[in-house]
């Protein structure tokens, strides 16, 4: 701060900027929210009430005819629990198990010595800058192609094509170029002291990995959790594509549902406000860790 | 795994063959499940999407596929309108989106960083539709851009009635406009957090040694804050437009493409070609396309802001 200076004038001058400051940040914070509050309370309206309150505040604010019958409705009306069910399990077995490839990855890249390990780090950054809805399509292709197991009448059977299973869902997300680079980028800073020293000690090297290096490793792990999570939760385009079985839908797709039905404008509200309100809870508790995952992400630049 | 333990406690200088060989079996084993499934289900489609794209493969079909040498790119670049809509919106998209939001969000970033009483709060706030799904909100703006929605309605308040409502998302010359909005409003968020580590890197002597010299705020940020922010540019341009070349969702949910073409884009045209139409081949060859224009834009925006250096 300029002390030499520091007159009444620069005083008001820095006082208003604070002012301004205030100001600013306080009408991007309404138009950040608006969308939001207006589908959690529209979610406890009914369709006639939601349309009227458009025009004034009323839009915002809970007031009326309130209640939970949208909601109601919902559970009436979709497999809702079956789409959340679905999700829950894909993104977790998405999460859990690119987390042990991925880091078994990192580790390899990192901290064991093999020929080839240079082009093989190289060509996976390389791989980064390829966006998923370049090749989602060959993908689909492709993955009708793939053979797998089947439980028919007791018997183990061969057959083609994973379309309309879990599998296709999981298997092609767990393996993530971006988490293992994260992963070994944050082995790298652990001393190589610790290795060695377990070496000594006779331990292999998977022992190396669980026993040393994951413990120390809980922000990488937190990191690629919450990086993976978000879209896996929001996935929409390749379950589109490769899952047409309602029992086997994710609550994104889930959502078009409402389209085949006469638009109730309520009920929808109702159903994003479901799939939305669990994610938000997760991220305002954990939103230190949230968005120092999302500025890691940066580093790849 | 057991290695022979080396008998004298010296660091090991020499080591055994053995131990070099378990060392490199160990690694390759450890790579190997990472390694397998990023070969089949990212080498292998990008593979496959080079193939498909010169045939006429269809997605269920009794044929095998035929090669049909230059005649998918010759469709989409002479018989099919629809593509070329679909090529001039996504960069329409992608020249508005980038810019905006790239500077919105520093300008955020620029508002958080402020050691200011409940900064976080605002931070959270403007992170909060990040974290919302993209197929959520194209469904609520969906909902606020309807002829009696709450964008009209809020637009008809502070106009105080001069406003005449307009069906957005059914209008051709507001379409996409309307896209451009509620995606900048998603994803800013995001932007600000990355340029917000951006800032902390700067050190904080260089602002004290401007203050000494009495530079005006503007100055500061011309001369300081700017050139270190240098590599997060490069980041966030590169992250936008690639994420602004991909744009599907908010189309698939919100208009189909229409009304007649205006938001129609180059992912949105794949996937209806490839997988609603089930023509695999021409499909394939849409997303080549599309692949070829991100690694273009990716190289000339790295070796561009590297010159600049």
């Amino acid at each position: 701060m300029t002390v030499h200076r520091s007159t009444g004038s620069a005083r008001l001058g820095r006082r208003r900027r604070l002012a301004l400051s205030y100001a600013g940040m306080s009408v991007l914070a309404v138009f950040f929210l608006f969308p939001l509050v207006f589908m959690v309370v529209s979610s406890l309206k009914p369709d006639a009430q939601i349309l009227s309150d458009t025009d004034s505040l009323r839009a915002f604010l809970p007031v009326g005819d309130i209640s939970l019958d949208n909601y109601g409705e919902v559970f009436e009306r979709v497999p809702v629990a079956q789409f959340m069910t679905n999700s829950v399990l894909v993104t977790s077995a998405i999460v859990i198990l690119g987390l042990f490839v991925n880091s078994l990855a990192g580790f390899a890249l990192s901290r064991v010595r093999w020929a080839g390990r240079g082009v093989v780090l190289a060509v996976i950054i390389a791989t980064l800058i390829v966006p998923f809805e370049t090749i989602a399509v060959p993908m689909v292709y492709w993955v009708s192609k793939l053979p797998t197991l089947v439980l028919e009448g007791g018997l183990l059977k061969y057959d083609f094509g994973w379309l309309n299973t879990y599998q296709v869902q999981i298997i092609p997300f767990v393996a993530n170029a971006f988490s293992i680079f994260l992963f070994r980028q944050y082995f790298s800073t652990i001393p190589a002291s610790l290795d060695e020293a377990a070496r000594i000690d006779g331990a292999g090297w998977f022992t190396i990995y669980r026993r040393i290096i994951v413990p120390l490793s809980g922000p990488a792990f937190a990191t690629v959790a919450i990086l993976t999570f978000l879209p896996a939760w929001n996935s929409y385009l390749w379950p589109l594509m490769v899952v047409q079985k309602e029992e086997l839908r994710p609550v994104m797709v889930g959502m078009q549902y409402f389209f085949q039905l006469n638009t109730q404008w309520g009920e929808i509200m109702a159903y994003t406000s479901m799939i939305t309100l669990p994610v938000l809870i997760v991220f305002l508790v954990f939103q230190r860790a949230f968005i120092s995952s999302i500025a890691a992400s940066g580093v790849k630049g | 795994m057991p290695t022979p333990v080396s008998e004298r406690p010296h660091p090991p200088i020499r080591r055994k063959p053995a131990a070099i060989r378990s060392e490199r079996r160990a690694g390759v084993a450890m790579a190997a499940p990472a390694l397998l499934l990023l070969a089949l289900f990212l080498a292998v489609p990008v593979i496959l999407g080079f193939v498909l794209a010169f045939t006429n493969a269809r997605l269920i079909s009794p044929n095998p596929p035929r090669f049909v040498g230059l005649d998918n790119f010759i469709r989409a670049f002479v018989d099919d309108p629809t593509f070329l809509h679909s090529v001039v919106n996504t960069f329409v998209f992608a020249l508005f989106v980038v810019p905006i939001q790239a500077g919105l969000g520093l300008l955020l970033a620029i508002l958080v960083n402020q050691r200011l009483r409940g900064v976080t709060l605002f931070r959270i706030i403007f992170f909060i539709p990040v974290v919302t799904s993209i197929v959520v909100v194209s469904i609520l703006w969906k909902f606020m851009y309807q002829q009696d929605g709450l964008i009209n309605s809020f637009l008809d308040t502070v106009t105080a009635g001069a406003w005449n409502g307009v069906a957005w998302l059914n209008d051709p010359d507001v379409a996409l406009g309307a896209i451009i909005v509620l995606s900048i409003w998603q994803a800013v968020g995001f932007h600000m957090v990355i340029w917000l580590s951006g800032l902390q890197t700067i050190p904080e002597e260089l602002y004290e040694a401007a203050e000494m010299d009495g530079a005006s705020p503007w100055r500061k940020f011309a001369d300081v804050t700017w050139p270190g922010l240098r590599p997060t540019m490069v980041f966030v341009l590169i992250t936008i437009t690639i994420a602004a070349l991909g744009l599907f969702v908010q189309i698939d949910v919100m208009t189909q493409g229409g009304p007649v073409d205006s938001t129609t884009t180059l992912v949105y045209h794949a996937v209806r070609k490839g997988f609603k139409e089930q023509e695999m081949g021409y499909g394939a060859a849409i997303s080549l396309i599309f692949f070829i224009a991100v690694l273009l834009i990716a190289l000339v925006q790295q070796r561009l802001t590297r010159e600049k250096d």
